[in-house]
């Protein structure tokens, strides 16, 4: 152990050192003229502490001295895998589906609140993962199709006084063309400029909700927006239908619910698709894609699409349900959230990213007193997972066998 | 034509400081290949470090008996602040995933921006961070045509460094190995050019010129926040590969070009969709030219 030890107090410290010299300025230089070292060597001992618990679990993990801790916990995780693969996967998905079902009954209206937000954007990060996972091309414009579908409910809505179930579909419509539009020319380029060219046309959307007052009442945004209606049957006086406003919470929270299902259903049957081995292909060497005879800007195109599609329909919910849409809603950072969570979760696994979503967006609920570091531990999550789980808290499963996989 | 020439002044000063971002995005990728997305923070810390540091001399009462000495550290101190914070970064975030997926390298890069920016935002508040006014008050008048004492000043620093930064890149030793292991590392590894360090010295060079931008940006539109790096950060990218990426003489005219277009579209067409040009011209470029206007060829795999 302290061999291992040895090996890493040196980085370690320079590391520490680095980060002093990088906090003091930021924090001991006042603009009275004055210079103070408490605040700094106070905010930099926490981190101090933090940081050498961790490493010292590193280390002790290096040396097989954790075995005591780390055996039971792989026995449980390797009972838990069997217990699981013993039963079916539909049991599962049934008890899932059932917590889901009777959740808000138990939750109170800021818990469906939450669990509203998280189910919308597990819509997002799905089709977010169709994208980045499934067909590996990076997209940091990914929330401006959002905005479009939440801007084709509202205005369609308070300007022409159209319905949900009727702007539902032209929500993701539109979205999908804004798809088609931005995609036709970016789908050419790869990789890094791919990513900057997409942050740069969601940038342009926003620009363009924020500015085209006409339309989209600029930064002030669109009040006003009806909630979902729906008809129920009435029986009384014989058989009407009744018109109903869906103002309760729950009962929207089931709506998003369905939305959820639909998007994973969706995804995964896409995954397992033609269409699904096409984007993989494209995914792992787009030139031997190519020369296989996938047409690469036809699935590429198609991905785009798809993605703007599951953007548009959460978008259509979330106006529907907060009533109210501006442009601060559909900022990068956003974008970047949802990229993180898919990240987090694993990119191509729909569980990875149910559990991403779960954790980004419940954590920081439970963790009220620390909302101003939400974004700072969201930026810090996606270098170290790339640094130590690139594939995901749950990787996705492969379809196949792989030549490296056989040969080890 | 005096509302002309006003433009072309003001479209110089904005686009020397794209000019000098865009440096440090087409020096780091001549060397790893790599966008790196947090060099936008780079230059928000540079404005805000500067903006700590004149606020502090002001404080002590030396802003006003010795305004260019009191200056001139606030660039050094600001700039040797960046270059310390930039090779911090690239250890973390770079180094380790340099043989790894390129999607895996840009979203640890995405990660870092999004922590530099709220790392800035949480020791710095949310609010703006004002630099001192009284600096470089006076202006010259020619009939319409006004060009204020700061925009000489920044017009000539902007050119002083890169003069100095092509200076350094083709004629010394330092920038011999940089270009030596921007064309092969294996081949530069054999002539005892150690590439990690070029590598670090790169992204400090790179670093320093965009705090040097983000001093200036400051002094010229009066106040710094956290956030500003994202948008100058996306068009300072345009412009390098408007010139060609990996080409440092072509992202300094890059640079301009951006800056022009900016200002005078902001001038004679429509001033709320100015950040639009940027990214108009990023997109019609990467579509009919993807080189650049100087670039060498680029292989397939990246465009």
């Amino acid at each position: 152990m302290i061999q291992e030890f040895k090996k890493v107090w040196k980085p370690y410290t320079i590391g520490m050192l680095w980060l002093l010299g990088l906090l003091w300025p930021l924090l001991g230089i006042h603009p009275d003229g004055t210079l103070t070292f408490q605040k700094t060597i106070t905010v930099w001992s926490y981190l101090l502490a933090g940081s050498f618990v961790c490493l010292m679990i590193y280390v002790l993990k290096g040396t097989d001295s954790l075995k005591f801790i780390a055996d039971p916990i792989s026995r449980a995780a390797g009972n838990i895998k069997t217990t699981s693969t013993a039963l079916p996967t539909w049991v599962w998905l049934a008890a899932g589906l059932i917590v889901a079902l009777i959740y808000p009954q138990f939750a109170g209206r800021y818990g469906t609140d939450v669990a509203i937000s998280v189910l919308l954007y597990i819509c997002l990060g799905l089709g977010l993962n169709v994208v980045v996972g499934l067909a590996g091309m990076l997209d940091l414009g990914y929330i401006a199709f959002y905005g479009v579908g939440a801007y084709t409910y509202a205005i369609l809505n308070t300007v022409y006084g159209l319905g949900f179930w009727v702007c539902l579909p032209l929500s993701a419509l539109t979205a999908c063309i804004a798809g088609c539009i931005v995609g036709y020319p970016t789908l050419r380029m790869r990789g890094d400029y791919l990513a900057i060219v997409t942050l740069g046309f969601g940038e342009i959307i926003r620009i363009i909700l924020n500015n085209w007052m006409e339309l989209t009442n600029g930064p002030n945004g669109i009040l006003g927006i009806k909630p979902i209606g729906i008809f129920l049957p009435v029986f009384e006086n014989g058989f009407t239908f009744e018109h109903f406003w869906m103002k309760k919470l729950q009962l929207f929270y089931y709506f998003a619910l369905g939305l959820a299902i639909v998007a994973a259903i969706c995804v995964h049957r896409l995954n397992f698709s033609r269409v699904g081995r096409a984007w993989e292909s494209i995914r792992e060497d787009e030139t031997a894609a190519e020369l296989m005879g996938v047409n690469t800007f036809i699935y590429k195109l198609l991905a785009y699409a798809m993605g703007a599609i599951f953007a548009g329909l959460a978008g259509a919910f979330f106006a529907a349900r907060m009533r109210f849409v501006s442009p601060e809603s559909f900022t990068f950072l956003e974008s970047a959230m949802v990229l993180c969570m898919v990240v987090l979760g694993g990119m191509g696994s729909i569980p990875g990213i149910i559990l991403g979503v779960a954790a980004l967006i419940a954590l920081p609920e439970i963790f009220r007193e620390f909302e101003s570091y939400r974004m700072l531990i969201f930026g810090a999550t996606m270098v170290i997972m790339m640094l130590f789980r690139p594939a995901g808290l749950i990787p996705a499963k492969r379809v196949g066998t792989r030549s490296e996989e056989k040969e080890g | 034509m005096e509302y002309f020439i006003q433009q072309l002044i003001n479209g110089i000063t904005l686009g020397g400081m794209y000019a000098l971002i865009a440096l440090g995005y087409t020096m780091v990728y001549g060397v790893i290949q790599l966008i790196n997305f947090a060099h936008g923070e780079f230059f928000a810390a540079g404005g805000y470090v500067g903006a700590i540091a004149l606020g502090y001399f002001s404080g002590l009462g030396y802003m006003e008996t010795h305004p260019v000495i009191c200056l001139t550290a606030s660039f050094a101190m600001a700039m040797a602040y960046c270059a310390y914070l930039a090779v911090g970064v690239e250890k973390i975030a770079y180094k380790p995933l340099r043989k790894e997926s390129r999607l895996a390298a840009l979203l640890s890069a995405l990660g870092m921006s999004i922590f530099l920016s709220n790392g800035l935002m949480l020791t710095q508040g949310v609010y703006d961070a004002v630099y001192p006014s009284e600096l470089f008050q006076g202006r010259f008048d020619f009939g319409m045509v006004t060009i204020s004492y700061l925009q000489i000043m920044i017009i000539s620093l902007t050119a002083c460094l890169l003069v100095g930064l092509n200076l350094l890149v083709f004629k010394t030793k330092v920038g011999m190995a940089m270009r030596a292991t921007a064309q092969d590392k294996t081949m530069s590894a054999l002539v005892a050019i150690g590439s990690n360090r070029i590598i670090s010295l790169t992204f400090a060079i790179g670093a320093g010129l965009a705090c040097a931008a983000g001093i200036m940006y400051g002094l010229y539109y009066g106040s710094v926040r956290y956030d500003m790096g994202f948008v100058p950060g996306i068009k300072a990218f345009a412009a390098a590969v408007l010139g060609g990426i990996g080409n440092i003489t072509g992202a300094m005219i890059g640079g301009l070009i951006i800056g022009m277009v900016e200002i005078f579209g902001a001038g004679y067409l429509s001033s709320e969709y100015k950040d639009v040009f940027a990214f108009i011209i990023l997109i019609a470029v990467l579509y009919f030219k993807p080189n650049g206007i100087m670039g060498e060829n680029i292989d397939d795999t990246r465009v």
